[in-house]
């Protein structure tokens, strides 16, 4: 061998083993994820869940994706077939390009940008254009009706979700999420890790950020884009075989970043929780903290029912919002009161007088009256 | 590598322009133009204006795409209708034409060649905004706040009664 190969080669070739490895490891975890989901659930249920298809019923993804494969693509005859085509590639797109911006152990982040924590934002807000592409190009009602649903919802949760983030990245002073992780590496009097979930202000965030989350993935209790008691599935109605099987994907991988972006803003991204455990190798306890934040997405799956839209939205804009504004205060409190024991008791002092009025002034015991009704004119 | 970059983005944000200019059905048009938004997104990477680029997917995809896909679907559409040729829109599009044309032959940058830039990071420009712009900054944010009360207001019209 003589010399290097050219610069512009290296850096495509790298670029296609970090995407390969990117999805050979998210597509393996969507995988184990959607068995283990139907296991738990019908754990929580009191039933087995699948168990025919290999050991344990872990095959069953496996006979799962022939099957969605192997069905019959169906475009209604009215469907707008270019745009009802490219929302599913569209939406799986935006999923994992917002996984390439995740640090997922020591020197393991796909794609290193000044502002990944912005890119991951910019990305994921493409979604709604992706979902209201599927609900409009599916030309039915139910469909159009699922994605205003969807969109509603995700505009709405997008303010708290990137507003929780805000006081992360300014008591960090950087977009960059190798330095939002760098900056949680310390450990007080040796053994409580320097994590932002720990602080008064980081924890409310991270609670935020994570109902957030729930929202912007259409998880349970908030999935009321595709309540198939009422709208039959949303913006996927009219899709089947693997277009379907694609949405489902997107909005795994969704989860995925979305909790993965939680393990590094606040719960200490790749770093061990104890000193003297640094020996594990980062990367397992990233994924460690994303499977226990994942088993927590699965959890609320099995335990809440459906939230109502008007409650959804008046949760969005007259508590979430307040609130993620709260925490960016108190990081600031916290932030000048030294970031010590009386920083830490300001900034819980700042959120629960808020938490306080809040709740006193948005009573939720509903003074019951005859129900009203408005028409459209 | 750069001169390949900058001619396929430049055909490919050029052809989604056309597409949404000359685009009967009204949704493609408007999904054209989110396209469109993805090449000058494009283009500010490939100049490494890194924060500009996420700035402008963000804003013009995730905000002005999606309010121009709801004006749309709210609005009564006749589809197919031919309304003649726009005589107006053509003085309005050779007036901003020649707007930018000055500005760009005006600003020194492009007579100099190819100038060293420091790399401009997420860091210099909130220091920007935070000191020598603070004021536009915050008149700014007063206008947007009066547009979002308005837009309330709008709203809540019927509550009235």
């Amino acid at each position: 061998m003589s010399g290097h190969a050219p610069g512009w080669l290296i850096q495509i070739v790298s670029s296609l083993l970090n995407i390969a490895l990117l999805l050979f490891i998210f597509l393996t975890l969507f995988a184990l994820m959607s068995v283990l989901e139907r296991k738990i659930l019908g754990r929580m249920q009191n039933r087995y869940g699948p168990n025919r298809v290999g050991p344990y019923g872990l095959l069953q993804p496996v006979a799962d994706g022939i099957k969605m494969l192997i069905k019959e693509d169906i475009v209604p005859a009215r469907a707008d077939k270019v745009v009802h085509f490219l929302a599913p590639i569209l939406i799986a797109a935006t999923a994992i390009l917002a996984l390439g911006v995740i640090p997922y152990g020591r020197n393991m982040t796909p794609f290193v940008i000044d502002g990944g924590i912005l890119f991951f934002f910019a990305v994921g807000s493409t979604t709604e254009l992706a979902v209201f592409m599927a609900g409009w190009g599916s030309n039915n009602k139910f469909s159009l009706l699922g994605a205003m649903r969807a969109i509603a919802q995700m505009i709405s949760y997008e303010l708290p979700l990137i507003i929780t983030v805000l006081p992360v990245v300014m008591v960090v002073g950087s977009l960059n999420p190798d330095k939002i992780v760098f900056a949680q590496k310390y450990y007080y009097f040796g053994f409580l890790p320097h994590w932002f979930v720990l602080t008064p202000w980081g924890a409310t965030a991270f609670l935020l950020f994570f109902v957030s989350g729930l929202v912007e993935s259409n998880r349970t209790p908030f999935d009321v884009p595709e309540g198939e008691s009422e709208i039959v599935a949303g913006h996927m109605t009219e899709y089947s075989g693997f277009k379907y099987a694609t949405f489902f994907l997107a909005e795994y991988l969704g989860m995925f970043a979305v909790s993965g972006l939680a393990v590094t803003l606040f719960l200490g991204g790749w770093h061990a929780p104890l000193p003297w455990l640094g020996f594990i190798p980062s990367y397992v306890w990233f994924f460690a903290k994303l499977s226990v934040l994942l088993f927590v997405f699965i959890w609320v799956r099995g335990t809440l029912p459906r939230m109502r839209v008007d409650q959804m939205m008046n949760f969005a804009w007259k508590f979430m919002l307040p609130m993620a504004f709260t925490c960016l205060i108190s990081a600031a409190v916290w932030h000048y009161a030294g970031r010590r024991l009386l920083g830490w008791l300001w900034s819980f002092a700042v959120i629960a007088v808020v938490y306080i009025v809040l709740s006193l002034f948005l009573d939720t015991r509903k003074k019951f009256a005859p129900r009203t009704y408005r028409f459209a004119e | 590598m750069s001169t390949v970059a900058f001619a396929v983005i430049a055909i490919f944000t050029l052809t989604f322009a056309l597409a949404a200019a000359t685009n009967p059905r009204l949704m493609h048009a408007a999904l054209s133009f989110a396209a469109m938004f993805v090449g000058i997104a494009a283009f500010f990477f490939l100049l490494g204006a890194e924060f500009v680029g996420l700035v402008q997917i963000f804003v013009y995809i995730g905000a002005v795409a999606v309010l121009i896909v709801f004006t749309i679907l709210l609005t009564r559409r006749d589809p197919e209708k031919d309304r003649g040729f726009n005589w107006s829109g053509v003085i309005v599009a050779v007036a901003v034409f020649a707007g930018l044309l000055w500005a760009i032959l005006r600003s020194p940058s492009v007579s100099i060649g190819p100038a060293i830039v420091k790399a401009l990071t997420v860091k210099r420009i909130g220091e920007a905004l935070m000191t020598h712009y603070v004021w536009p900054l915050l008149c700014v944010g007063v206008l947007l706040t009066a547009a979002l009360i308005g837009a309330l207001v709008l709203v809540m019209e019927d509550k009235r009664q």
